[in-house]
């Protein structure tokens, strides 16, 4: 398939605009399931996807082939994400530490739906995702779910690399924190929900 | 070393970024809680890396949007860089079409010239 999207974005270079709608016919999916990992929101991901392909049709020219043409247009959409997740909270107060995002219990003995292991755990990962702040969902699903270099997720998140890396460690620990919680950390659980 | 001093690296262990040295590692191969972890961060990030394949529900009217946006924001024309091909396309289809005019009405003359 991506043979054929490197095709249809050199006739799309060309001035081929039923090549680039075959572009967007051929990665809207895969653009979208990242915009909706990305926001945790559906409206907010077709938002986003839409503004994305937009940025990608209107800065064709200047994409050198450097990176894959999805890399080239997840790094666009990241940077749209984090736009829309910024105007979203000029809204709704989401600080980075996330004190007040709602908190869910995910552990597998307190949520029926969650006791199977295998495939089971992934949509618990989910879930989890879902409860971080925006700041460090974006962080961590750049690099753990798309494989993007820190200095890419830097650049599109408006944030220094080193910032990245302390996202991403935070990031880390809380889904860890809240998928695999200890003896201590339940206790601690326990003693709040008292 | 305490497991408090370890912790921190045991995500990059897991994802190549981070070495232990030789403190952590022997910390490591003797506590069980920081296997634990470890263990843990190795199926956190299996699974996130999975999730990359984990086909999503896309809504279906959204690739109309996309390209509804496209046409909206030129006025359904091509961009800029687009039109200038277009242009450049117009022009040499122009010049050739012609060119062979041209070379038409040649032929037709030469053949009109040989019959009388």
């Amino acid at each position: 398939m991506s043979e054929n999207v490197a095709a249809l974005v050199t006739a799309a270079k060309g001035g081929d605009r039923q090549a680039f709608d075959e572009v967007v016919k051929a990665t809207y999916a895969d653009t979208y399931a990242l915009a909706l990992r990305l926001t945790a929101n559906e409206e907010d991901a077709k938002d986003v996807v839409q503004e994305a392909y937009l940025r990608a049709y209107r800065g064709l020219k200047r994409f050198r082939g450097d990176s894959s043409f999805t890399t080239w247009l997840y790094r666009i959409t990241a940077n749209c994400a984090s736009t829309q997740l910024g105007k979203r909270s000029r809204h709704r107060h989401d600080s980075l530490d996330g004190e007040a995002a709602e908190v869910r219990d995910l552990r597998p003995e307190i949520d029926p739906q969650m006791r199977a292991e295998g495939s089971l755990l992934r949509s618990r990962v989910t879930a989890a995702l879902e409860t971080l702040p925006p700041g460090l969902r974006e962080v961590v699903v750049l690099r753990d779910i798309y494989d993007l270099p820190h200095e890419a997720i830097a650049a599109e998140l408006g944030i220094t690399e080193a910032a990245a890396k302390v996202r991403l460690h935070r990031a880390r620990l809380r889904l860890r924190a809240q998928l695999f919680p200890t003896r201590g950390e339940r206790g601690e659980e326990d003693a709040h929900a008292v | 070393m305490q497991c408090d001093d370890v912790a921190p690296a045991l995500a990059g262990v897991v994802d190549g970024t981070a070495v232990l040295g030789w403190g952590a590692s022997r910390h490591v191969s003797s506590c069980l809680r920081c296997q634990a972890e470890l263990a843990q961060y190795r199926r956190l990030l299996r699974t996130l890396h999975q999730m990359r394949e984990e086909p999503v529900r896309v809504p279906g009217d959204l690739q109309g949007l996309i390209l509804a946006r496209i046409d909206a924001s030129d006025g359904g024309r091509a961009a800029p860089w687009a039109r200038r091909a277009a242009y450049a396309g117009a022009v040499a289809a122009t010049a050739a079409g012609a060119a062979g005019a041209i070379v038409l009405v040649a032929s037709r003359n030469r053949r009109f010239r040989l019959a009388s």
